[in-house]
């Protein structure tokens, strides 16, 4: 039996959990450092963190904020009213025996992520989001009796946001992920940074042959799209093989080993426990207000699924749009362009901004966040080449100049003597020139070989460093030539 | 036993410097030590009390202003974290817990220049209603060494009688303030939920849990909550404090209309006790205020209700002691598994485990709903009776406690009996109102009524209570 046969006759459903750090300056509920990046082990503690006696949580108001901005990127808005509970287990990374969460009354119900699934627009619907804060971080020395515990990570704001079980191919997956990213940016609520784990994905697979949904497994804490759509790819294979063994699947929490590129049993839902949720009594419930949900509202900027239809009209490919979107500077920036000048000019520009901008952020000489993009001097570039004082190839070095220096356009066209030629008389000494050394050429155009014509004008781009307007040029050649 | 003056004198007396600081330091120490007997006091702070006493004289020599509390020493209850001696909370798991920051209650009185002198003795984590839970010692009433004081509170009440120092700080999360000021014969003040930051205070049951003080008069529980009370960035739960000062005790008694409570006057409560605060009624009849029996239906549920929402916050809150960052940890233990389940189960004494059992039991999928719950329908139940009689009355009175101090030994051998030593008081916890005990006239064992009002009339309350004092 080979399994690309028969996995067609499956249909995986998949749904995702994703937990977003967001970008408070302290923690949930502790006035202390939020960022643990860089900083030595339990360094960024208090009493709070630690779970001492006597310590009490004080929720951080900008998580709420943050995770209201977040529920309008999810298109929905935030729960006027929310709490916070307590999820008892033990382990040493988190202090107080408990987790504080939100169980049954979530910040953020409801809501969907706009995806696009070849070509065609998806709504993938969310269930919930809720707050949490973050366990710390343990680690086990190889070969040592003993583990590690950092408390820096303890009491971060975690976002989770939960999926409908509405995805069915690993691409999907891969694509909802990515998407969600980007509205974590777009949102600014998080750094979204996979690297540092600001996000991570926890993916949950089953497969069947009815309607009915087979047994789940959840594979956890994917860092990146890539091992997303892998670990989805992964689970699928291994539990249709599974099945078509006659065997069954074991639901689980499964981990995903990125060096083997495999999924692995972490453990069984025999293991579950009781976490005996209730209500924290420390912590009052969330009420928020008509008018702080409307001011939220209003503070949003504009999202990529609007973004993309504002392109449409450019008619970009998808790569270039998908560049664009990936930086939010270029595609607000772009934003911008759109509302102040032309199709064609804003067509123009969208593509230095995915080319010549993006070829100099990718080498690494400037990123995104540093390029100089002003809306005047790009808008007056491309006007200087739609009336041919500027080829396109000119143009483009330009943009390069622009970005890392700034200036006026025209004087670094002038400074750099790449400005077309369109005065006819001191074009015409460059024409004489070019027919006069490439007479056999003159002579085909002459007897009505059209093609020798581009080969000419050619020549007096080549003769004026590329600085001729070549629509000048080629009136000046046929009228030098005599045909008109 | 050392009388003290009211707090206000004291305070007075220091800031003129006709007093020392020093001196009312070293009178407290003196008098810890004399009533050692009773196992009132834990840990003494004499170190750093004096030091502070000594900045004290020193500022007021230099002219400079010392506080409210100028000079006077206190005693707080060992489940307040105090820099200076340990904090135990009663327990052996937290035996040898030297505290790396201070309760705001504390931080509070001490800025306003009180001093603190000792920490007291309690149940340990405040769980009873005796001090005979204290994993260390019994507290012995000042009135009959022979009774209990009252508890968890039962070291500050007693230590307040002995006249180790004027006030002193308990915690009341269903009646550990009130019931041993009742049988002590001290004044026994719990605010309205939320007046005063838990932050830095071992907690019991979250959302029960209260600070107040214990002290030999009304007028000196109103200054030292005055010093205390108010939002704390600490303390999510807190509540803006009046506007009005807590030491202001004008009242008109003329036409206050006073329910009392019939559940609380009924069987089950000792005639002396009942009689007291009959013989009580009719004194004060005399000065206008206007009596009447009032009935809340819901009250016999209080105690049932409360006994299953605070061993869930108990259960939850004592997690973690798990011997990995502080207090006890077993010493034999080779891996986490083990270092969990000895230091926890060796660490806590029998009334914590039992109330951490109940507690996760009725927290269990499957029987929240059947106890936690509807143990919280009860309570908004409470509140929605008692909101209705205080539409129509100012105060609601009755006994604090059922009976006088009990022998020691008496109830310990059944916690069911020792739960019903709360039975008139846990309902102002679950509620949130303010109440008060105050001591009745009596010659025997002390007797204290309990006064309640509806949330944030503490000052009312206090104005009172103060009246009432002076009346009887």
């Amino acid at each position: 039996m080979k399994i690309s046969d028969v996995i067609t006759e499956y249909t995986p459903t998949i749904g995702i959990e994703c937990h977003v750090q967001l970008k408070t300056r302290t923690k949930l509920f502790a006035g202390v450092g939020n960022d643990a990046r860089e900083a030595e082990p339990n360094t960024l503690i208090s009493h709070i963190c630690l779970g001492m006696p006597g310590a009490l949580p004080v929720l951080n108001s900008e998580a709420v904020h943050l995770a209201s901005r977040a529920a309008f990127a999810l298109n929905t808005s935030p729960q006027k009213f929310s709490k916070f509970d307590r999820k008892h287990y033990f382990y040493p990374d988190l202090p107080k025996g408990y987790q504080i969460s939100q169980y049954d009354e979530p910040i953020i119900l409801g809501g969907y992520v706009e995806i696009n699934i070849n070509d065609r627009l998806r709504k993938i619907n969310i269930t919930r989001a809720h707050l949490e804060e973050d366990a710390g971080k343990s680690t086990h020395p190889a070969g040592k009796d003993y583990s590690l515990v950092d408390l820096n990570r303890a009491g971060t704001p975690l976002l989770e946001i939960v999926s409908e079980p509405e995805l069915h191919t690993a691409q999907e997956a891969k694509v909802y992920s990515k998407e969600l990213y980007l509205l974590m940016r777009y949102a600014d609520v998080s750094d979204a940074n996979l690297y540092y784990g600001n996000m991570r994905f926890d993916v949950n697979v089953s497969v069947s042959k009815s309607k009915e949904l087979g047994t789940r497994t959840e594979t956890k804490n994917l860092n990146s799209f890539r091992s997303v759509e892998k670990a989805v790819d992964y689970e699928i294979k291994r539990q249709v093989e599974l099945l078509e063994k006659g065997q069954k699947i074991l639901q689980e929490t499964r981990g995903w080993d990125d060096v083997k590129q495999k999924t692995f049993s972490q453990r069984s839902k025999e293991d579950a426990h009781d976490y005996r949720y209730f209500p924290d009594p420390d912590i009052p419930p969330v009420v928020l207000d008509d008018k702080f949900i409307a001011r939220v509202k209003n503070e949003m900027p504009i999202m990529p699924s609007n973004l993309r239809k504002e392109f449409l009209p450019l008619n970009l490919d998808k790569s270039a749009i998908d560049t664009l979107i990936d930086s939010i500077n270029a595609a607000q920036f772009l934003h911008n362009v759109i509302s102040r000048t032309s199709t064609e000019n804003a067509k123009r520009i969208a593509v230095w901004l995915a080319v010549e901008v993006q070829s100099i952020v990718s080498t690494g000489e400037s990123t995104w966040e540093k390029v100089k993009l002003d809306i005047d001097s790009f808008i007056r570039l491309s006007e200087m080449v739609s009336n041919n004082e500027l080829s396109s190839t000119a143009a483009k070095s330009i943009v390069g100049e622009l970005i890392i220096n700034g200036g006026d356009p025209k004087k670094i066209a002038k400074d750099k003597n790449l400005l077309q030629l369109s005065d006819a008389s001191e074009l015409e000494e460059i024409v004489n020139k070019v027919i006069g050394d490439n007479s056999n050429a003159a002579q085909d155009v002459k007897s009505g070989e059209m093609k020798a014509v581009g080969f000419l004008v050619g020549q007096v781009m080549k003769a004026s460093g590329g600085k001729a307007n070549p629509n000048l040029a080629k009136e000046l050649i046929m009228k030098q030539i005599g045909i008109n | 036993m050392v009388n003290w003056d009211p707090i206000e004198k004291i305070v007075a007396g220091v800031s003129s410097g006709e007093l020392k600081a020093m001196d009312l330091v070293e009178r407290a120490l003196k008098a810890i030590d004399s009533g050692r007997e009773f196992n009132a006091i834990i840990a003494k702070i004499d170190d750093r009390a004096r030091r502070r006493a000594n900045n004290i004289d020193k500022e007021v020599s230099k002219g400079k202003y010392a506080g409210r509390l100028a000079g006077v020493p206190f005693i707080a209850k060992d489940n307040f974290l105090v820099i200076g001696a340990e904090t135990t909370a009663g327990s052996n798991i937290l035996r040898g817990f030297n505290a790396p920051y201070q309760a705001t209650a504390i931080e509070k009185l001490e800025s306003e220049g009180a001093i603190c002198v000792a920490k007291a003795n309690l149940d340990a984590f405040a769980h009873g209603s005796s001090t005979e839970n204290s994993d260390f010692m019994i507290t012995k009433n000042p009135h009959d060494k022979t009774k209990v004081p009252g508890g968890s509170s039962g070291g500050s009440a007693a230590s307040v009688v002995l006249g180790m120092a004027p006030f002193a700080l308990g915690t009341d999360t269903g009646g550990s303030i009130r019931l041993p000021a009742s049988f002590t014969g001290s004044v026994g003040y719990k605010p309205t939920y939320g007046l005063v930051s838990r932050s830095g205070v071992v907690a019991m049951a979250s959302s029960t849990d209260v600070i107040g003080p214990i002290t030999n008069s009304v007028e000196d529980a109103a200054l030292v909550l005055e010093c205390m009370a108010g939002r704390d960035n600490l303390d999510g739960t807190t509540i803006d404090r009046s506007k009005k000062q807590y030491t202001d005790l004008s009242i008109d008694l003329n036409g206050k209309k006073v329910g009392v409570v019939s559940e609380y006057m009924g069987t089950g409560v000792e005639p002396d006790v009942k009689n007291a605060i009959l013989s009580s009624i009719e004194k004060l009849k005399k000065t206008g205020v206007k009596f009447q029996e009032v009935s809340l239906p819901s009250l016999p549920l209080a105690l049932a209700s409360y006994y299953i929402i605070m061993p869930a916050e108990v259960s939850s809150n004592l997690s973690r002691y798990d011997g990995q960052r502080y207090g006890f940890s077993h010493p034999k233990a080779k891996n986490l598994e083990d270092s969990y389940n000895w230091s926890r189960s060796e660490g806590f004494g029998r009334e914590a485990k039992r109330r951490i059992m109940i507690g996760t039991y009725v927290l269990s999928s499957g029987y929240y709903d059947d106890y936690y719950k509807k143990a919280q329908k009860v309570r908004t139940k409470l509140i929605n009776e008692f909101s209705e009689a205080f539409n129509s009355f100012d105060f609601l009175i009755g006994p604090t406690a059922p009976t006088t101090a009990f022998p020691i030994g008496h109830k310990a051998a059944d916690p069911l009996e020792m739960y019903l030593a709360d039975i008139m008081t846990v309902a102002a916890n679950l509620t949130g109102i303010p109440s008060i005990s105050i001591p009745l006239p009596v010659s025997g064992l002390p007797i204290g009524m309990q006064i309640m009002t509806k949330q944030k009339n503490d000052v009312q309350l206090l104005a009172f209570a103060s009246k009432v004092e002076k009346e009887l």
